[in-house]
């Protein structure tokens, strides 16, 4: 065999599984949207049932919160871990990474624990506080799955700044607040949009803690299940995850091409 | 050393999201072997839950130990040649390939699971076998397998090292076997442990994919939530803990190392 046919050989068991298992079900899958009576106009009617506009706008907004949130919370835990070398440092900077892979329906589970009927802080303030079968828990959940990824992004973003530009800016007399303005939040701007990207396409996708939280939030991801496996309206289910899958593609697109890493969009 | 105001602030942000991580999840620890939750730890610690946990569920635990290694034994035939392929063709049409092949990181699982459905749902003796289930695994796991080999292999000169045994007569597959796969072998584990993570834990696409005979770990996890008392559900957590924490830490060091080598 010649270096030329090897060198292609290596890549045939990677194009059949590619084509059978992701190129045809995904054509497969925009066909499928086109499949009901208002055919490709099926995209408009997502725009002009309030249902799925309220679904869609529920989502969007949830994702962006979420984002926000965990931008600010990681970004400052971020620079405590980078600047600062303490005992227990690393220990912090485990239980601050290791849920990066919990599934989201676990991560659904461990937020009823905190805020459902028998969850800690009900048991503590009895009878008032169960936050987790709504919006709040599963604000609360993305949460919990959003901080060590933005958390990761970050810190590897701080390692890469220049200390010398916060040594100038200090002996030019700049106090610590025009420091974090002026030097450090302008060179992690690359990263925090990447970071926050990654964290609103992951939210918008999620699926395992909705469903572990209730099955009444409208989310697109629950409303793509239900429509799909409850109400068998195939050809909807299939334009919405059609949508779904596009924007968080194209957002995940943009993170990569400002930041250059890559982070599952699990849970 | 006097400490600022902002300091302590930023101090104090770190412990609560520290808190918030880690709390639920010692809670859920606790209550797996506590042997009423509602009376709390007072009321003995026991193993009866984790026992109920076996009894019901060991299936699914052993489910998806297989997959997770089915999965690992066809990423890395899939992806280590792949890789190896795109590593001497780094041109568009590769950046392209990699690019598609990452496709299942950006879509969630949920649409693929509805895309792969669609497609080979009708295939009955497909369909119900576990392999429809290892299918939706690969699709999902194979771009890490493939990114974090080939950015170990783009990383070092790996054309002189195969064209100084070239010229020693070994053949290409020689050649890979004997100079590429040993080269990229912390490339190879990285992924790897990401691979046998990331199919343990998985379950947006599992949960479309699989039938009431194949239920995973995962699977399993959410349906002890929506029908278990506490305890069990917890237990059940619990044991899921104890698989998936020393893997994650591997993968972790494991990717550590590979990045470092890659630079």
């Amino acid at each position: 065999m010649s270096d030329r046919t090897f060198v292609t050989a290596c890549l045939v068991p990677l194009a059949v599984f590619t084509l059978a298992f992701l190129a045809l079900p995904l054509v497969r899958l925009v066909q499928a949207s086109f499949e009901s009576e208002a055919g490709w106009q099926i995209y408009l009617q997502i725009l002009q049932t309030p249902r799925y506009l309220e679904t869609l706008v529920n989502t969007v907004l949830v994702s962006l919160a979420v984002s926000l949130a965990a931008l600010v919370l990681a970004t400052t835990a971020g620079l405590f871990l980078a600047r600062n070398r303490f005992i227990g440092r690393g220990l912090l900077l485990s239980v601050l990474t290791l849920p990066l892979a919990f599934p989201g329906v676990v991560i659904g589970f461990l937020i009823i624990l905190l805020g459902g009927r028998q969850g800690l802080f009900n048991q503590l303030l009895p009878g008032h506080i169960v936050f987790a079968y709504s919006l709040t828990g599963l604000f609360l959940g993305y949460l919990y799955f959003s901080i060590p990824r933005v958390l990761l992004t970050v810190m590897a973003a701080v390692e890469k700044l220049d200390p010398a530009l916060e040594e100038a800016a200090r002996t030019l007399g700049a106090s610590p607040w025009r420091i974090v303005i002026d030097v450090i939040l302008p060179g992690l701007a690359p990263s925090l949009v990447a970071a926050g990207a990654i964290a609103f396409a992951t939210a918008m996708g999620a699926f395992g803690t909705a469903f572990t939280l209730a099955t009444n939030i409208d989310v697109l991801p629950m409303v793509i299940y239900t429509e799909f496996t409850l109400s068998a309206n195939i050809a909807m289910a299939s334009a919405l995850s059609v949508l779904l899958g596009m924007v968080t593609w194209a957002l995940l697109y943009v993170a990569r091409s400002f930041a250059g890493t890559t982070v599952a969009a699990g849970g | 050393m006097k400490r600022s105001l902002a300091w302590w602030l930023q101090c104090a942000v770190t412990l609560v999201i520290a808190a918030f991580l880690l709390v639920p999840a010692i809670q859920s620890i606790l209550a797996g072997v506590t042997a009423n939750y509602f009376r709390g730890l007072s009321s003995g610690l026991t193993l009866k839950w984790i026992g109920r946990v076996w009894e019901l569920y060991s299936a699914s635990i052993f489910l998806s130990l297989w997959l997770a290694i089915a999965c690992l034994v066809v990423t890395l035939v899939i992806g280590v040649p792949a890789a190896y392929a795109l590593a001497r063709n780094p041109g568009r049409l590769s950046r392209m390939l990699e690019e598609f092949i990452s496709l299942p990181l950006a879509i969630p699982g949920l649409a693929l699971a509805l895309a792969l459905l669609q497609l080979y749902g009708t295939l009955s003796g497909f369909r119900t076998s576990w392999t429809f289930i290892l299918v939706g695994h690969v699709l999902y796991t194979l771009p890490f397998m493939v990114r974090s080999v080939l950015a170990v292999l783009m990383a070092m000169d790996f054309r002189s090292l195969e064209e100084s045994a070239a010229t020693l007569g070994a053949s290409a597959f020689t050649r890979f076997r004997t100079v590429i796969v040993p080269n990229a072998m912390p490339g190879i584990l990285a992924g790897a442990l990401t691979v046998v993570t990331l199919s343990i834990g998985e379950f947006n696409l599992t949960w479309m994919l699989h039938t009431p005979y194949l239920k995973t770990l995962p699977v399993g996890l959410a349906d002890s939530y929506a029908s278990m008392r506490l305890e069990v559900a917890s237990a059940y957590t619990l044991v899921f803990f104890a698989m998936i924490v020393p893997l994650l830490m591997a993968m972790q060091w494991a990717s550590a190392r590979a990045q470092r080598i890659a630079q």
